[in-house]
């Protein structure tokens, strides 16, 4: 049973995948990107880990894709266009996938033979959960606040438009 | 109920075949935002064996992990994103083969 929720579970994750590759519209291969976060959600609910689950859905598939699906939609982005520069890459990146994930394969195969992971046993309350990331997380958890403030400036800064007030250019 | 078991490698071969679509979205895609997203699948690959390997070890600092590394996400989406704006403001293009200068 649990075997087969992850087969289906994966076989979403691995065509979304391959689907974000594949479209040349930004738009379809953000969607796939969202059908790849939703199946992980499942993937993480399949090994027990609820909260995770939850964050993955509400942050991931919720609020960044929504914030990229709406770049997309405000910048009108079309087809992408190809140039001499994305045959080369072509040419590169898909052996280089091959090889990359080959090699992960053998590696992975090789070293963790025999060893299991229970499914749905895992002690994951919300209790323990916040009583590692109030307390022996603490420093980190503040941290990550502070980041999140500079990214907040960052972002409007660098989006902002630029003064109305700037000198008005030369004319010759 | 009596938990059942699958293997470890099952999870690690498929957050490893995540990370190699990220990768190769990085290297063949020319969309600027494209580029972006194949990231993102990178960072869920990586967030998928950290939770596998928290599920074998019987420990929730990998889950906690998983935490930091989307709240890393989040702010790098808002960063890069706004970037994003800014170059096609100036440039009025999204592809990457035309954006050649750091220069705004």
């Amino acid at each position: 049973m649990h075997l087969i929720l992850f087969l289906i579970f994966g076989a979403v994750c691995v065509a979304g995948a391959i689907n974000l590759l594949a479209q040349t519209h930004p738009i379809n291969s953000a969607l796939s990107l969202i059908a790849v976060m939703a199946a992980l959600a499942g993937e993480y609910l399949l090994l027990g880990a609820e909260f995770v689950a939850a964050v993955q859905v509400i942050v991931y598939a919720g609020a960044i894709m929504v914030l990229f699906v709406f770049v997309i939609m405000l910048l009108n982005a079309g087809v992408e266009e190809h140039t001499r520069g994305s045959k080369v890459a072509i040419l590169l990146g898909v052996p280089g996938m091959l090889t990359g994930g080959l090699l992960l394969a053998w590696v992975v195969l090789r070293n963790s033979a025999g060893e299991t992971v229970p499914i749905g046993a895992m002690p994951g309350p919300p209790r323990a959960i916040a009583q590692l990331l109030f307390h022996d997380f603490l420093l980190p958890f503040e941290v990550t606040s502070i980041l999140i403030l500079i990214a907040i400036m960052g972002a409007v800064v660098l989006a902002s438009k630029p003064p109305e007030s700037a000198p008005p250019e030369r004319v010759d | 109920m009596v938990p059942s078991y699958l293997p470890l490698s099952y999870y690690l071969l498929l957050g490893g075949f995540l990370f190699a679509c990220g990768v190769a979205g990085f290297l063949i895609k020319r969309n600027i935002i494209t580029i972006f997203m194949s990231i993102e699948l990178m960072l869920n690959g990586v967030n998928l064996s950290f939770v596998a390997f928290a599920a074998h070890w019987h420990t929730l600092s990998g889950q906690i992990f998983v935490f930091f590394v989307m709240v890393v996400a989040a702010a790098e989406a808002t960063v890069g994103l706004a970037i994003i704006i800014s170059v096609y403001r100036t440039r009025e293009t999204l592809n990457v083969d035309r954006v050649n200068l750091l220069k705004l």
